[in-house]
């Protein structure tokens, strides 16, 4: 357990750089996208005048150049404080703690969908590879890969929501509802239908590919063909020796796709009203709001860097030539 | 065998789901009830005194109430918390009779003291349009608790303090605000106000809750228990939403234009364009003077006349606006006046007016090159820009299209006046002295939106804004103000497009709807709910 733990800490730490080159790149990047944060809060007062403008510039830190302002937010950041956001005029630690959830709810039922409807399709697909079945199901999947996000999430809000009126069209819970306990997770859940369907159906394609092929490979394999001189039946073969095996790639594309489905989540949660994390980044781009965007980016990748975390321990659960001690990777 | 479980729970799945459905739509449909909006975006802050935009009067409106609202009837006003307002015969004061027997939500008396805080601790020294208008306001006495009287430092027309009432004159409670960063107040996000409706719940990026106040001083009012406005950024989204019958209403044109067909034929939902006629967008050209080319008359006048409105009307608009004539909107009842100088679409007129400009064409056909930058706030500039560029093309002129998101656009045009044409949604508000002769009046420092960014500097035109803005009589005013847009429409300083007007839609249960030239933004306290 200690090891397991130094591992973590070995991988945080390892992340740092990464971490400062990217708030470096973005803050650089987001400055020099002319107008700033006053900017766009004075389009959207309708005008304002030019001292009423430099009164908010000081106001909110906006004067100073940008190594100051770098300086100083990485400063808050290294004493554990996300600092203020300008958009929202509000600290950015509650808003964080607040979008958060429902982004994590959105991406985990996703990523969850799209890994085990992905994967128990691919190995249907791949117990007889070139059957109709194998064709059926990679040509319908690589159809839905092929469909934009936002435009799939479109049309099931149209069927499933405006013309069969079974589910909700948007939102993460009925409004002021009052409910709370299990009647309230039912009400999110109900909420998160559709949009989870519109984020995982896409990704399901990529694990149903990759299942398949590993699958195809398994099967001219010496250890499937033991396995069947030894008298197995069929379905064991295939869950067990042949889809095991095609299972790692697989365990490596969930750690690649936390970070694609955080990007994916950004259209879906705009398309559902869906107040989360992409939604938040998106209006801290559009605000100009340097430190939201900061903020929201840095513990993104904190999340993609604990995914690719778990993806490696998972590693060495599934197969045990893996060390979970390589944390060196 | 597989298909067959997952086919079996989704059945079971979906019989859970239709049952939790049924309850919430029941709840909509009974009493007083509850109002739900779609609302695009979420106001920085809330507060109508300090921030005078449509954005946030939309939600604002309902808690925090001005002196007078815009009205249909004669005299274009609606008494709200003053019931009578004169001028003095010098000009140099107001006086403002208030309502009585009206509280704070929080049951403090509402009083002049009130008036007088909120004129001189924040329209005058913070709003954004309130530091033009009361900038020679000196102080506003209160001899009694109904009585404000407004003192000016220089002759000020009544007609323009009185149409200028319904946005500048929202009033604050002072008890709250007093000795406090007003700026940034903690009310400021959970309002406190006389209005028909109290702050109730905000939760970010969902939704904010207006609950009914039931002291309200008007008899009887409001109608509605609460009204809710939904947070939803995605316009397809505010589409769908009314469709399910989710949401009661979307405002301002938050449904595209392309769907209004569609959504007006589906039973139980009306598209309404009335509502917003104080409140006018223009679809307006604006011109970089220092561009040597752009300086020339004859290239202004060119471009105009390569300008086909009707298109414009019948393909961007596609009905939903009227051409423009000038800086006025046809829709306004006091200042409009249609005898100005017209530019017909006439592409031999704007190719000779070129010839003689000196500009003939070059190889390829091509005279010069602009830059042209569109407002990237709305789908119509945007498409705007993409004809505009066809249409300069067809005299010759290769404009060239640079893309900015909001806040780099507002600076390319209005701090770096990086552009030679830009294309704005420039708003009429009622008197052509609160947002419109700032569009063309010199001496404009760098950096104010919504302004002459221009360049343009014409003596003769300023000296008549700035006589129109010391003449008390209103039939005078009128005059200079009908004289400006005859020297705006002959000297183009800009070039108005299109009046374009919102649009909403509505479900049929709901009533009292467009009640008032700003309805959208209006206290709602008629507004109700039918079975």
């Amino acid at each position: 357990m200690a090891r397991l733990g130094r591992v973590v800490l070995v991988r945080l730490a390892g992340s740092l750089p990464v971490l400062l080159i990217v708030l470096v790149g973005v803050f650089v990047l987001l400055d020099s996208a002319g107008g700033d944060a006053v900017d766009a809060y004075l389009l959207s007062m309708g005008g304002g005048d030019a001292q009423m403008a430099a009164e908010l510039r000081a106001r909110y830190g906006l004067d100073g150049s940008v190594l100051n302002r770098l300086l100083f937010t990485l400063g808050q950041y290294a004493r554990g404080d996300l600092g203020w956001s300008i958009a929202l005029n509000r600290p950015i630690g509650p808003v964080i703690a607040e979008r958060l959830p429902n982004t994590l709810w959105l991406m985990g039922s996703a990523t969850a969908l799209s890994f085990l409807l992905g994967s128990a399709l691919g190995v249907l697909a791949g117990r007889r590879p070139g059957s109709v079945l194998d064709r059926v199901l990679s040509g319908g999947s690589l159809f839905l890969y092929s469909i934009p996000s936002f435009w799939l999430g479109l049309v099931l809000a149209v069927v499933f929501a405006v013309q069969l009126r079974w589910l909700p069209v948007s939102g993460i819970e009925t409004i002021a509802s009052g409910k709370a306990g299990l009647a309230r997770a039912a009400d999110i859940a109900r909420h998160l239908v559709l949009p989870v369907a519109a984020l995982g159906m896409i990704y399901l394609a990529l694990f149903l590919r990759i299942m398949r092929s590993g699958m195809a490979e398994a099967w001219g394999q010496d250890f499937t063909l033991a396995a069947r001189a030894r008298g197995l039946p069929d379905w064991r073969i295939t869950l067990n020796h042949a889809a095991r095996n095609a299972l790692l790639p697989l365990v490596t594309m969930l750690g690649l796709q936390s970070a694609a489905m955080l990007g994916g989540s950004v259209v879906i949660e705009s398309v559902f009203a869906i107040p989360g994390f992409g939604r938040l980044a998106q209006e801290a781009v559009a605000g100009r709001d340097a430190p939201l965007l900061l903020a929201v980016i840095l513990t993104s990748a904190l999340m993609v860097v604990i995914a690719n975390l778990l993806v490696d321990l998972a590693y060495g659960w599934l197969d045990p030539r893996v060390g979970s001690g390589a944390g060196h990777d | 065998m597989f298909a067959t479980i997952s086919r079996r729970g989704v059945l079971t799945g979906t019989a859970a789901l239709l049952a939790s459905t049924a309850l919430p739509r029941l709840a909509l449909a009974q009493g007083g009830g509850r109002l739900i909006v779609a609302a695009d975006s979420e106001p920085r802050q809330l507060n109508p005194a300090i921030v005078a935009s449509n954005g946030v009067f939309f939600i604002s409106s309902k808690v925090i109430e001005p002196l007078a609202e815009a009205s249909y009837d004669a005299g274009g006003l609606k008494p709200l918390l003053a019931t009578g307002w004169e001028g003095s015969e010098d000009g140099l004061s107001i006086t403002f009779a208030l309502r009585e027997g009206v509280s704070w939500h929080d049951g403090t008396p509402f009083t002049s003291a009130d008036v007088a805080f909120s004129a001189m601790e924040v329209w005058k020294p913070l709003q954004n349009i309130g530091r033009s208008l009361f900038a020679n306001l000196e102080t506003v006495e209160t001899p009694d608790p109904l009585t404000a009287i407004f003192r000016f430092s220089k002759p000020t027309p009544l007609q323009l303090i009185a149409n200028a009432l319904p946005v500048v004159s929202s009033v604050l409670p002072k008890h709250v605000y007093e000795g406090s960063d007003i700026a940034e107040n903690p009310a400021n996000r959970a309002l406190i106000g006389t209005g028909p409706f109290k702050w109730g719940d905000y939760r970010p990026g969902e939704y904010y809750l207006l609950t009914r106040n039931d002291s309200y001083w008007g008899e009887g009012l409001p109608h509605l228990d609460d009204i809710v406005f939904r947070v939803l950024p995605d316009r397809a989204a505010a589409a769908s939403s009314l469709e399910a019958g989710e949401v009661h209403l979307a405002a301002f044109s938050s449904v595209p234009l392309a769907d209004l067909d569609r959504i007006a034929k589906v039973p139980g939902l009306s598209v309404v364009t009335r509502g917003y006629e104080a409140l006018t967008y223009q679809l307006t050209v604006e011109i970089n003077h220092r561009t040597g080319i752009l300086s020339d008359l004859k290239v202004r006048q060119a471009i105009a006349h390569a300008i086909d409105k009707d298109f414009v009307l019948d393909t961007i608009f596609l009905g939903y606006a009227e051409k423009a004539t000038g800086p006025v909107p046809a829709n306004d009842p006091t200042f409009y006046t249609p005898d100005v100088t017209t530019y017909p679409f006439d592409i031999a007129a704007a190719k000779d007016l070129l010839d003689e400009a000196g500009y003939r064409e070059g190889p390829g056909g091509t005279r010069f090159s602009l830059r042209l930058l569109p407002a990237p706030y709305f789908a119509e500039t945007r498409q705007f820009g993409d004809y505009l560029r066809q249409a300069l093309a067809a005299i010759g002129i290769d404009a060239q299209i640079v893309p900015h998101d909001a806040a780099g656009h507002i600076k390319a045009v209005y701090t770096d006046h990086a552009f030679d044409l830009a294309i704005a949604p420039t708003v009429f508000r009622a008197d052509p002295a609160i947002s419109t002769t700032i569009l063309v009046r010199s001496g404009q420092p760098d950096g104010v939106p919504f302004s002459n960014q221009g360049g343009y500097a014409n003596p003769d035109l300023d000296a008549l804004i700035d006589e129109a803005l010391v003449t008390l009589d209103p039939g005078k005013r009128v005059a200079l103000y009908k004289d400006f847009q005859r020297m705006v429409t002959a000297d183009l300083p800009l070039i108005n497009v299109a009046d374009w007007s919102f649009t909403s839609v509505v479900a049929d249960s709901v009533t009292g709807v467009a009640t008032n030239p700003r309805w959208v933004v209006s206290n709602w306290a008629e507004t109700g709910l039918s079975e």
